[in-house]
């Protein structure tokens, strides 16, 4: 059942008008022998009733428990403001704001964006967004290895294990070597880092806070990295740590870059998310993605226009900073209502998550969890216990979800786990998993 | 446009904080911390009068026609949007065990194959959050097909109608760029292409319909001659919605194809994006996709990353999948003839459009079209413009069509209507044309000076770029 809005007799006026008897006439290129004539081996379509029956049955069959799982996905209260703004269909169903006089909201809404990114990385600039956190970092490298003759990147070992394997995948197809830097106690080994850095490193990437949820020692490593006039790309994968840590900048980091997925967007299966990159204005012209500046029109009024593009691909091709066009420009519309909504208590939001994790890690360690880090750390944090994998198995039985482990990924972390807690486990909700831990240890 | 921050800042916050009666356990060092607030605090019900009068000074498929060549700007059905935004999807983490996400893994693993179906590809990874992300998957994939056939080839080719993500992803991979031109009756052209065609060649990427919405009628030679050579054949799948259900892309002979789901798909574009750019490949091609991917085995659905062959992860996670839940709603709505329908009304409304239009306006190739078509500015009077025409469209209440691209016609105006208009406002959309026409001849200030009715004027792009302001500043 498609969604076409044609009468019979405006389909024949139509085809009158063209000059031809009928439909399949217009197909007349395709060279016979490949033309369908049977139907594809699809299920024919459905009513709109049946069709929500059928997914939502497909949903339930996903089962959402409560949740201590971050890992780079964050769960966070999402404020109804949000979706009801988001989801007016003058801001989804609008293209690219290609004609600026006629898609002022998108482009004012992505410079506002693009100004909360600046202001809580402290860096200059921000892009209109990138895919996610993963390519985000893969292209801030990109961008740093941009006019150079340098051949390899630095990344550490406490980076978000799928975000190396997508730096892997890209600086492969570019012909970059990627050199890992082991880490020590949870944190980077920044004296192993210093030896691996060279003066063909175009940039270091290092992630605070970490994997781990630690946070790294950034400014060292941007001493380090700037000593060999390599580039320091600091990645976030919790935003929300902004609100409460020493700003990028602050830090030294040339670049900052990540996921800002939990600024008022979905957990979703992991996407869409939100890939932001932040820069000071020098690096402006080697900037992947789109950029919204701010002008006039003509009578002098105040307007917003996507500018810069002789670095996309429409326009330099091949040439092009980077490949990218179709962006992440309502989750970026989503995060800039979240961030106008949240304003200034995103301190004590920022401040209430790290006081839950903290809450959790110690009430947990009484139950006989052990720590590996000492470090602070923001919202999420390590625990060890012998049998955890058991341990996760019962409590999900029991209705939640304590975590991510760790081994698959980091070999000699055995029966560690992640842990996770945001504003959206309350005390009461930590006390009861503690309550549940109980039950199955 | 006034923006969130020349509202004046309010006490009273639009987020308040739970207060939850805790010990502060662990407290962040002070070196650790940030001591400047750097947001702007304002009252909710200003939050929401000010992106409530933002979007009312957007165009979208909601409130006009939408003519965006190569852009496939169809109505975004609202039951998809109630659909992916049930908690099952919405609220499933990424990360959750594999055993309690079997909706969405089955959902990911239908809607492969179903796009497999109406492809003719053997296997897709939904990974690829983009077209471009797509086009740059496939390009990987071409490069390591090489690669583990030690084959060192450096070209691929490329139609000078082509998108301009298709030689910039080629140029990430490390290939070179080779330009193919087309000839003036729109298709490839083929001898030229014959010639160019060497050892070096790793693969050409090909739209087809192509950018001036025509069907390449040398597609199958084009394939043949590509594969006596050893190269692969890419179709860049921007334009899938004029043929699915009338003629797979693998039948054309191509070995892997990108989708765009916000295109064909019907996900709403959300004024940039997020999109979603399956990739599609040959039985050969198929250990190279990117991991994880899904795969369906007698215990369910899970996630394998057991491909030695493949090129390596391309996201953070398994894609857009929430656009993914979209487009299989809509894949469910329309079904097998549906789909073809779909493909039918795209091509007939087009062509009805061009037929009311290509005597006003000069018409670069006299050809039935597909889905879209593309008229120029030659021989406008009065030195009026492409874009003069598309600044004065907007004055009539519709978005513009997509203009100056294709490169290779100068001032193009490509316009695709896409299925989901009715006749009536195709009807008002080419006397909108044909009435700026007369314009053209009789006022044409009124046309050089538009638009006149929009939310702003003309807006100056080359002041914003000699002098970038990015951020917000007092």
């Amino acid at each position: 059942m498609d969604y076409t809005a044609l009468s019979d007799s405006d389909r024949e006026q139509m085809l009158n008008v063209i000059g031809v008897r009928s439909i399949d006439e217009l197909f007349a290129d395709i060279p016979e022998q490949i033309r369908l004539n049977a139907k594809l081996n699809l299920p024919e379509g459905l009513s709109d009733i049946e069709v929500e029956n059928h997914l939502r049955i497909l949903a339930s069959k996903n089962v959402v428990l409560k949740s201590f799982l971050g890992a780079g996905i964050y769960r966070h209260y999402i404020p109804a403001v949000v979706d009801e703004i988001a989801r007016r269909g003058e801001f989804f169903t609008a293209y690219t704001p290609y004609q600026p006089e006629v898609s002022q909201g998108t482009l004012t809404a992505i410079f506002e964006y693009q100004t909360m990114i600046a202001r809580l990385t402290g860096l200059d600039i921000a892009n209109a967004s990138m895919y996610d956190g993963a390519t985000a970092t893969a292209e801030s490298l990109l961008l740093a290895l941009r006019g150079k003759e340098c051949g390899n990147v630095v990344i550490s070992e406490t980076l978000h294990p799928h975000y190396r394997e997508v730096v892997r995948t890209y600086m492969r197809a570019a012909g970059v070597e990627v050199r890992t830097c082991s880490m020590q106690e949870g944190k980077t080994d920044y004296a192993r880092m210093a030896s691996l850095i060279d003066s063909n490193t175009a940039a270091v990437a290092i992630q605070s806070p970490n994997f781990f949820g630690l946070i790294e020692d950034v400014s060292t490593c941007a001493d380090i990295a700037h000593k060999e006039n390599a580039k320091l790309v600091q990645v976030i994968a919790e935003p929300l740590s902004l609100g409460i840590l020493k700003r990028p900048d602050a830090l030294g980091a040339d670049i900052a870059c990540g996921e800002a997925q939990s600024f008022g967007n979905y957990v979703g299966f992991g996407g869409p998310l939100l890939g932001f990159i932040a820069t000071k204005e020098e690096f402006v012209r080697k900037m992947p993605g789109r950029l919204v500046g701010k002008s006039v029109d003509e009578e002098g009024k105040e307007a917003y226009v996507l500018t810069l593009q002789t670095r996309e691909q429409h326009i330099r091709r091949e040439r092009a900073t980077s490949n990218i066009c179709s962006n992440e420009g309502l989750c970026a519309l989503r995060a800039v209502i979240y961030l106008s909504l949240l304003g200034n208590n995103i301190r004590r939001l920022a401040r209430l998550n790290h006081q839950l994790a903290a809450y959790l890690k110690h009430k947990l360690i009484k139950k006989g969890f052990v720590a590996p880090f000492a470090a602070p750390f923001f919202n999420e944090f390590v625990v060890c216990m012998h049998g955890i994998e058991k341990v996760c198995e019962r409590l999900s039985g029991e209705g939640y979800e304590l975590g991510f482990l760790l081994e698959p990924y980091y070999p000699s972390m055995r029966d560690c786990v992640l842990v996770c807690a945001t504003e959206m486990n309350s005390p009461a909700e930590i006390d009861a998993l503690i309550a549940a831990l109980e039950g199955v240890m | 446009m006034a923006t969130i921050f020349d509202i004046p800042s309010s006490d009273s916050s639009a987020f308040p904080v739970p207060q939850y009666d805790i010990a502060d356990i662990d407290a962040l060092p002070d070196e650790l911390l940030s001591s400047d607030d750097v947001l702007h605090d304002v009252a909710e019900i200003e939050v929401v009068r000010h992106y409530t009068s933002l979007s009312r000074t957007n165009y979208s498929v909601d409130t006009q026609m939408y003519p965006l060549g190569s852009c496939t700007m169809k109505y975004n059905p609202k039951l998809n949007e109630r659909i992916a935004g049930c908690d099952g999807f919405a609220g499933i983490h990424p990360l959750a065990m594999q055993a309690r996400a079997q909706g969405a893994l089955a959902l990911l693993w239908e809607l492969s194959r179903s796009l497999a179906e109406i492809t003719g590809m053997k296997e897709f990874s939904l990974a690829p959050a983009a077209g471009a992300h797509g086009e740059l998957t496939g390009v990987m994939i071409i490069k390591k097909y090489f690669e583990e056939k030690r084959e060192n080839r450096r070209v691929i080719l490329i139609p000078d109608s082509a998108h301009g993500t298709n030689p910039a992803s080629v140029a990430m991979c490390g290939f070179e760029v080779r330009e193919i031109p087309s000839r003036s009756d729109g298709d490839v052209d083929i001898r030229a292409l014959a010639s160019m065609l060497d050892a070096h060649v790793a693969a050409m990427m090909l739209t087809n319909p192509n950018t001036l919405g025509l069907f390449d009628r040398n597609i199958l030679e084009m394939a043949k001659l590509l594969h006596s050579k050893g190269a692969l054949f890419y179709a860049d799948g921007a334009n899938l919605n004029a043929v699915m259900g009338k003629a797979k892309m693998r039948d054309m002979g191509f070995d892997l194809m990108h989708i765009n789901l916000h295109k064909t798909f019907s996900t709403p574009h959300g004024g940039g994006g997020p999109g979603s750019g399956p990739v599609g490949v040959s039985d050969e091609l198929a250990k190279y996709l990117p991991v994880p991917v899904v795969v369906k085995d007698s215990d369910g659905y899970r996630l394998d990353y057991n491909r030695p062959s493949s090129i390596g992860r391309m996201h953070s996670f398994y894609g857009n999948f929430l656009i993914c839940v979209r487009a299989y709603a809509y894949l469910m709505r329309l079904g097998a003839s549906g789909i073809r329908s779909t493909a039918e009304t795209a091509v007939l409304n087009a062509n009805y459009l061009r037929a009311r239009l290509k005597d006003m306006y000069n018409c670069p190739v006299d050809r039935l079209c597909m889905h879209e078509f593309v008229l120029n500015d030659k021989g406008l009077p009065n030195g009026i413009t492409t874009n003069d025409i598309a600044k004065r469209i907007l004055d009539y209440g519709f978005h513009a069509p997509t203009v100056y691209f294709p490169l290779h016609v100068p001032g193009a105006i490509m316009i695709e209507p896409t299925e989901t208009e009715s006749k009536q406002t195709l009807d008002a959309f080419a006397e909108t044309l044909i009435s700026i026409r007369k314009e053209c001849d009789e006022n044409p200030e009124l046309v050089h000076n538009a638009p006149h009715s929009t939310p702003v004027k003309k807006v100056d792009a080359v002041r914003a770029a000699r002098k970038p302001a990015l951020v917000w500043k007092k």
